[in-house]
């Protein structure tokens, strides 16, 4: 759509005033996203969606009914006051747009990127419900990049922190869950630091979601940010090893600790073939590619990644699009994404499936692999499959695919990608004592992310399981409040 | 924190022993633990090293290493009183060490280095500690005289006869094992074929037996799963779950095809960074 400054004029006018009824809201175009082409975005690492123009912000902000009871709130993990800060952006203010959305959200460019908005704030929006299609609710999450992105090239604020309290905290993990609690903690005055395992801040946001979706100088700014406000970030630190819990506690004078630590060990299928050379586990292909750079081997960057002609993705969920993408960009001719199930009950996020799809890759739903085929050197050269049907179903309300008997087929790859998500790591397990696990490995807290131990607090996956990155922050502002309370409590 | 390499010695041609400033390491580490470090932070790739030792007071830990490769190239290419671009850790489970009774250690190669902790602990421990320690030739004998010292006794093999005896670690173990005080334990680390094989013979006489594996790995913290090996037919991770297994259930074949898995890529990478050092060592400081 060309830009129509003249319309805009009217409608901001209308607006004002107070004239703009529903009706004219609703005849407002969505605005579509600007991206980089399929072809070529084949080939770089840069970033796809390359954000709304103000133009665009503002007409889409335009479309926004601003509900009385802004049900958009309600489904968003932190609260933001979603209604005022598209009005704000509707009116140009979009300063003011920031300072609201950052009263709840500490990263607000990366949750405009990552987070799945389809099943929070834009599921419950009036505008996508008039219209019966949840793709055409009013894009927030857009809108909440575009005021982030452009508050970043205007030099982020660093928020105020209150005088010293003289209680010291530690954060075990420095990723978007421990950012937030060390943020949280810090502006109430406390001695915060971060405990980080690779040599790198930062975790998922890092080592998992690629660059073309969430460019890492965006982390790199936020974490700017925290060191600013005096957050002190120990790298190569390995909480439970270099030193326990008890240890911070009891010899180092931490008053209260947070536990962020993250996804654990990746899964497996337990089929044949898994030990075989090309065989990944998601988590070990975008490490490499990501946090190592595996792209740039032998021009400055020194992880191999295997060099594949044929790859098969395993899983349905957003770590299996990126992990297909990825293998896209580094110039792999066929990669197939096998799933279970069939597309729509694929846990991914609309908007990743569009983008794979637009770039080639092949999705194979309803089939399974059984086991991976490998030549005398142990290299993979093929997948077996299954094909599926769906049948009734199951607890959780998809229906359960049901294998074909005898139908059996091979796919030719070098490369297969395990990407069916990750049990709890068993090093806090190991070395904690007295702190309670459930039967999965998964940490057990109160509904205030406090543990079984006096001032240890744990959010995100190592108490969720799988979760996205705004559930870590949702619980990460929880946590940060009972801590600081906790914090205050406590004579010293 | 800098991680200043305090000292630094060449064991043999292609072998280097570090001192390498890490406090929190060198006072948390134990026997069998590992550290994974890199040359430089930003794009170095990630090496997991066992810990040959460590000197709590100074606050350093003994790192010795094989230059095989770009990333190790790189290492050796460092100096004492460089910085080292990281050490994270220290990794793994610590070994098991109790008064087991007679404790036979065989090291092949550069093996020696990380079975020096483990083989002091045992000693201290008050076991009876026979040592073999075997390498391709006289020069690639590192640690003899540390051994020696703790050693009840001590025996060397070497594939071309150059020291000691002519012959493989095999050969001595199945002596040792075949005595009447057959030892109570074993614990054998080197090269995986040397693992493998030392495996075989301790399992003819039943003699229980510990490995400590050094397979591919990103994270060293249980993330990546890249270190994966088959033990009694289950997936285990040689980083959270290791590295010492008991070498009667590894299954060594599949390992030993996995740690190739980038052998031509890294030797690309290796010889595209020997033709840009200088050979005659201008780029030495």
């Amino acid at each position: 759509m060309t830009p129509d400054p003249q319309k805009l004029e009217e409608l901001i006018k209308k607006h004002k005033e107070g004239q703009l009824k529903p009706k004219d809201r609703y005849e407002i175009p969505a605005q579509d996203m600007p991206a980089q082409d399929a072809v070529r975005r084949r080939q770089n690492m840069n970033e796809v969606a390359e954000g709304f123009t103000e133009f665009q912000a503002r007409m889409e902000a335009l479309r926004c009914l601003q509900c009385k009871n802004a049900p958009c709130v309600e489904g968003c993990p932190v609260r933001i006051r979603i209604r005022d800060f598209i009005a704000a952006i509707a009116e140009g203010d979009f300063a003011e747009a920031l300072s609201i959305i950052k009263e709840n959200s500490l990263l607000p460019a990366v949750c405009g990127r990552v987070c799945p908005q389809e099943v929070q704030c834009q599921e419950k929006c009036t505008v996508g419900k008039k219209f019966k299609d949840v793709n055409l609710s009013v894009s927030i999450g857009r809108l909440e990049r575009f005021v982030a992105d452009l508050g970043a090239k205007q030099g982020g604020e660093v928020p105020k922190v209150a005088p010293s309290t003289g209680k010291k905290v530690a954060i075990i993990g420095c990723g978007p869950g421990g950012i937030v609690v060390a943020a949280d903690t810090r502006r109430a005055g406390h001695d915060v630091t971060i405990f980080e395992a690779f040599h790198k801040p930062g975790g998922v946001m890092v080592y998992g979601i690629p660059e073309f979706r969430l460019p890492k100088e965006i982390v790199r700014q936020e974490i700017e940010v925290l060191e600013k406000m005096g957050v002190k970030i120990v790298c190569n630190f390995i909480v439970g090893r270099t030193r326990t819990i008890r240890q911070l506690m009891e010899e180092d004078g931490f008053d209260a600790v947070y536990i962020g630590v993250g996804a654990g060990l990746p899964k497996f299928m337990d089929i044949p073939g898994e030990h075989l050379v090309g065989v990944y586990s998601a988590n070990e292909y975008l490490t490499r590619a990501n946090l190592m750079r595996a792209y740039d081997f032998g021009n400055g960057a020194d992880t191999p990644i295997a060099v594949s002609k044929s790859v098969a993705v395993l899983g349905g969920g957003n770590v299996a699009m990126d992990a297909a993408r990825m293998a896209v960009r580094l110039g792999a001719e066929n990669v197939y994404l096998i799933y279970r199930r069939s597309e729509k009950e694929m846990p991914a996020r609309i908007e990743e499936v569009h983008h794979a799809k637009e770039e080639g890759v092949q999705f194979r739903v309803l089939q399974n692999p059984t086991r991976i085929l490998g030549d005398d050197k142990s290299n993979v050269i093929g997948i077996e499959c299954l094909r599926y049907e769906l049948g009734e179903p199951d607890e959780s309300g998809r229906r359960r695919p049901v294998p074909i008997k005898g139908s059996e087929f091979t796919i030719d790859v070098d490369t297969v990608i395990v990407a069916i998500g990750n049990g709890a790591n068993p090093l806090l397990q190991q070395t904690t004592p007295g702190l309670e696990f459930n039967k999965w490995g998964n940490i057990v807290v109160d509904d205030r992310c406090k543990t079984s131990l006096e001032g240890v607090y744990a959010g995100g996956d190592i108490v969720l399981g799988a979760a996205t990155v705004i559930l870590a922050m949702g619980q990460g502002r929880i946590a940060a409040a009972a801590m600081n309370e906790y914090l205050g409590t406590l004579k010293k | 924190m800098t991680f200043k390499i305090i000292s630094k010695k060449q064991l043999s041609e292609n072998v280097f022993q570090m001192d390498v400033f890490a406090p929190l390491v060198a006072s948390a580490r134990k026997a069998g633990q590992f550290v994974i470090v890199s040359p430089n932070v930003d794009h170095g790739e990630r090496i997991p090293l066992t810990i040959a030792g460590a000197d709590p007071q100074k606050g350093t830990i003994r790192l010795i290493f094989q230059r095989v490769g770009k990333a190790t190239a790189q290492m050796a290419d460092l100096h004492a009183q460089d910085a080292m671009g990281y050490v994270a850790g220290p990794l793994g489970r610590p070994t098991h060490v109790e008064k087991f009774g007679t404790v036979v250690c065989v090291g092949g190669g550069i093996g020696n280095a990380p079975l020096l902790p483990i083989a002091t602990a045992m000693k201290t421990a008050g076991n009876k500690l026979i040592t073999i320690l075997g390498a391709r030739t006289k020069e690639l004998v590192i640690l003899e005289d540390d051994f020696r010292a703790i050693s009840d006794e001590l025996l060397v093999v070497t594939d071309d006869g150059s020291y000691g005896r002519k012959a493989l670690v095999t050969e001595p173990l199945k002596e040792v094992c075949g005595r009447a005080a057959r030892p109570d334990l074993a614990v054998v680390i080197g090269p995986t074929i040397m693992m493998k094989f030392c495996c075989d013979v301790t399992r003819q006489f039943q003699v229980p037996t510990q490995v400590s594996l050094n397979t591919i790995m990103v994270d060293g913290t249980g993330m990546c799963g890249g270190c994966r090996v088959e033990v009694a037919g289950k997936t285990k991770f040689v980083c959270v779950d290791g590295p010492e297994f008991d070498g009667h259930q590894v299954n060594f074949d599949a390992m030993m095809k996995r740690m190739n898995a980038y052998k031509a890529l890294e030797q690309k990478a290796y010889e595209q960074y020997r033709s840009h050092t200088c050979r005659i060592g201008l780029n030495h400081k």
